[in-house]
């Protein structure tokens, strides 16, 4: 008895930590490559010029115009879904809507979220055609806006739950309101989850590259205006890894070797400034 | 002289009935003692004197509750003007998620009786929400131990402190009635007894409404006392008739400890 037992417990602690060694194998394998093949195309070039003439065959420039655009594209997309989706958590409250209706708002941002980019391209270009428009970047970040919205919504309403009833009681307790409960200790007490939902959403739509591939266009400058299209990260790497110059392709793991340094760049400042906010919550 | 009347009060959770057909006056400044069995309906009772009852899911309430002959189940009832006449204080508690002087500052702000804030002084109006929160800091008998970190996380107090400064924060919006619901259950005994004193100390000038498990609490703090059982009012009478001649069977069998 004794013994099967301890077995038991030895198969799942190797089994546990096989899974966890393969995560980290697997992000270690991920950035390995990508620093190896894009490292020695990484130059001051590539990150402040763009795309001279025959730059695809293997001549002079940068991608200035994908690390700008993308830039572009996710900077106005994480604003407007944050004033989106942080007001959609907070209507989830049960103070606000009902527990049925917000059971079917989460359920459809569930089934928002797991829909393909590609779909979401889609859709944003049958819309795009209908309004007369062509691929831009205002186009790419509305669609962006779209697809990050349900990412961030449910998150932030995770975090936003997780604020124990007691404390909002204590609010209510001394004749507070609901919006004023709502701002001074819902909304503190969930700020890291918060941040995290920000992040999970800048994160998808910044590496994104489907849903834009037809409403934001692809282009060697960089745009001046919102109805001009914008070159992306994801993209710069989609095009260059199709062509057959090797030094084209070795581009294109720079390309996303910048994409996974901006990544973890806003993932490190993020969690400075969530902690930074947190200092008075309740844990 | 009566603070509290109510009048045939029935409270159901679903299709549950948590109280039947309760009948009750509460006395002015005096601190009142509900007890009885753990799942009578304390909490529910004393929830209900301020309508805070109201956030919980699919609860039913019959019956009326006048305060100060008010009835507070009238519709167009301002419940936050209610809350701030009756305030709560939790069994555990839950400071918000500021500093120490916010945790206090936060109910007057709301209320809007730090009157000097919207004036033109703006240092004026500053000192006089200091002024406010040294107050009730001191009322709540935690002053001294927190003056030199007014603006430290709350979160960062001891769990006797933390309770200490709800009653601060209940205190700031000028209450007349205090609800407590075991507000010593959670603490070590020599924060409970800090509190305790408090309550003794508040009792000159508010209604306190105390909610408790501990006979002996009940005992030492109680002027009046309220014995609830599965819902039900037994007995109400002054703690000293109550515990010398209990006129209920089941009364007695509480205070003998044959039920718990």
């Amino acid at each position: 008895m004794m013994k099967s037992r301890s077995r038991e417990e030895v198969f799942f602690k190797a089994l546990m930590m096989g899974s966890l060694a393969l995560v980290f194998l697997a992000l270690t394998g991920i950035v390995a490559v990508i620093v190896a093949k894009g490292l020695s195309s990484l130059n001051l070039a590539m990150i402040l010029e763009t795309p001279k003439g025959g730059y695809y065959l293997g001549k002079e420039g940068g991608i200035a115009n994908a690390i700008i655009g993308s830039l572009y594209l996710v900077t106005g997309a994480t604003v407007l879904s944050f004033l989106i989706s942080l007001p959609v958590a907070l209507a989830l409250q049960k103070e606000y809507l009902g527990k049925r209706f917000a059971d079917i708002t989460r359920l459809a941002l569930d089934i928002l979220w797991g829909t393909p980019s590609i779909v979401y391209g889609a859709f944003g270009f049958v819309v795009m055609v209908l309004l007369g428009l062509r691929a831009s970047l205002l186009g790419g970040i509305i669609v962006l806006t779209l697809l990050m919205i349900p990412i961030m919504a449910r998150a932030m309403d995770e975090a936003v739950r997780l604020v124990p009833f007691e404390l909002k009681e204590m609010a209510y307790a001394i004749g507070a309101n609901r919006i004023e409960t709502t701002l001074a200790v819902v909304l503190k007490q969930a700020l890291p989850g918060i941040f995290t939902g920000v992040i999970l959403a800048f994160g998808r739509g910044i590496g994104d590259a489907a849903s834009i591939l037809f409403t934001a266009g692809y282009t060697d400058e960089i745009p001046t205006s919102l109805l001009d299209p914008v070159a992306s990260l994801p993209l710069a790497v989609f095009f260059q890894s199709g062509t057959p110059v090797p030094e084209v392709q070795a581009r294109a793991f720079t390309a996303a070797l910048i994409l996974l340094f901006i990544v973890l760049v806003v993932n490190i400042v993020a969690r400075l400034l969530g902690w930074r906010f947190s200092r008075n919550i309740l844990r | 002289m009566s603070k509290i009347e109510v009048k045939s009060l029935s409270v159901s959770f679903g299709s549950q009935q948590v109280l039947r057909d309760i009948n009750l006056i509460i006395p002015d400044r005096q601190i009142v003692a509900i007890i009885g069995p753990s799942g009578c309906g304390k909490t529910t009772l004393l929830k209900s004197l301020n309508r805070i009852l109201d956030l919980n899911e699919e609860v039913s309430v019959a019956g009326d509750i006048f305060v100060d002959g008010e009835n507070i189940y009238a519709p167009g009832m301002d419940v936050t003007a209610l809350r701030k006449k009756v305030g709560f204080l939790p069994q555990r508690p839950y400071p918000l998620p500021m500093s120490i002087f916010q945790n206090v500052a936060f109910g007057p702000r709301i209320h809007g009786l730090d009157t000097f804030r919207s004036g033109s002084d703006e240092k004026a109006g500053k000192k006089d929400m200091f002024a406010l929160v040294e107050h009730y800091l001191r009322l709540a008998g935690l002053w001294e131990e927190v003056k030199d970190r007014l603006h430290a996380p709350a979160a960062k107090l001891s769990i006797g402190q933390q309770q200490r400064l709800a009653l601060a924060r209940v205190l700031s919006v000028e209450p007349e009635v205090i609800l407590a619901d075991e507000p010593t259950s959670a603490l070590d005994p020599i924060s409970a007894k800090l509190v305790e004193t408090q309550f003794r100390i508040l009792k000159k000038d508010y209604t306190i409404i105390l909610v408790t498990h501990i006979l002996r609490q009940a005992r030492r703090l109680g002027d009046y006392i309220v014995f609830l059982y599965m819902g039900d009012l037994v007995e109400h009478e002054p703690a000293a008739q109550f515990f010398r001649s209990p006129r209920d069977e089941k009364t007695r069998a509480y205070i003998n400890g044959e039920i718990s």
